[in-house]
């Protein structure tokens, strides 16, 4: 029996059609953001990816987080990254084939290969053990009497309150982060500057 | 494959109509060694920068992939977490990024070599 034909007879077309044409999509995507030379169309291909991801999440009955997967990864997140490229004006063809460090490119693939390779071993090793959710009715079936939201609702704010909590805080520190960061230096070194500019 | 089998046959009733947890997984493990690689291939900053958010997706799809399988909520709820903690990686990253590069041509990571000393 082929073992594709089964698969099909087992998960209904739809399902499979779906996951196979997002996966493709998300794949697609991740290449890419690895191959492309200007660093705008990486970023493009990030967000066809995140849609890819966020297609999957709906098909695996996460819809919460597949909408903000669009909405804070696809939207914010990238936008901020298209911002910073045309902040730092390297919106060029990158020389892709130019490389400073002989082999680093065989060697990056060669150990690219043995994670994944090490993945499915892993996987193979394990996998086992947790029950085939195919064999067990009902146990797949995230909500079974409730919406997904108000379930992971129930979750963060009771169980993960204080994780939560602390992200906030984390939030906090990283605004300021960036402040501080994108800051000019500092004030009297601008006054020179500007000093400078107005004397030129 | 004698389940696949038996479905067939109709002495099983066809519970899962949904694709099984392993092609996610085998999907999430293909997505992060891209990102893998390409942290290690590229020199451009940003795109390591979004290679390494393709990498947390990655891994967010095999939460989400356990967390269905498993009819448990709290994979989903870490989730939410990393994607919290990501979109602060992100801002705090790129706040380095512009006060490194704001003086400099182009943004690889070659040009960091004044970090050396």
């Amino acid at each position: 029996m082929l073992p594709t034909f089964a698969l099909l007879q087992k998960v209904g077309f739809a399902d499979l059609f779906v996951f196979v044409v997002a996966g493709a999509t998300a794949l697609a995507g991740a290449f890419g953001v690895v191959l492309s030379r200007n660093p705008v169309h990486a970023a493009l291909s990030l967000v066809v990816t995140l849609f890819g991801v966020a297609v999957l999440f709906v098909s695996e009955q996460a819809q919460f987080l597949a909408v903000v997967q669009v909405i804070v990864y696809a939207g914010a997140i990238v936008v901020l990254f298209l911002f910073v490229i045309m902040l730092l004006g390297v919106d060029k063809e990158e020389a892709i084939e130019a490389e400073p460090l002989k082999a680093q490119r065989p060697v990056a693939v060669l150990l690219g290969a043995l994670l994944l390779a090490e993945l499915g071993l892993l996987a193979g090793l394990h996998f086992g053990n947790i029950a085939d959710p195919a064999l067990q009715p009902g146990i797949n079936a995230v909500d079974s009497h409730q919406q997904n939201v108000a379930q992971l609702a129930q979750v963060i704010f009771t169980r993960y309150l204080f994780p939560f909590e602390a992200t906030s805080v984390l939030l906090v520190i990283a605004v300021v982060g960036a402040v501080v960061l994108a800051r000019r230096p500092d004030a009297v070194g601008r006054d020179d500057q500007e000093l400078e500019e107005v004397s030129t | 494959m004698t389940t696949f089998a038996a479905v067939l046959a109709g002495a099983v009733p066809n519970q899962a109509q949904t694709v099984t947890s392993g092609p996610y997984l085998v999907l999430a493990a293909l997505l992060f060694t891209v990102g893998a690689v390409g942290l290690l291939v590229r020199r451009n900053v940003l795109v390591m920068f979004m290679c390494v958010e393709l990498m947390l997706n990655a891994v967010n799809l095999s939460f989400v992939t356990f967390a269905r399988q498993l009819g448990d909520v709290n994979g989903q709820a870490a989730v939410f977490f990393v994607l919290v903690v990501a979109a602060a990686e992100v801002v705090v990253g790129l706040g380095i990024i512009v006060a490194i590069f704001r003086r400099r041509q182009g943004a690889t990571a070659d040009d960091l070599h004044v970090l050396s000393g």
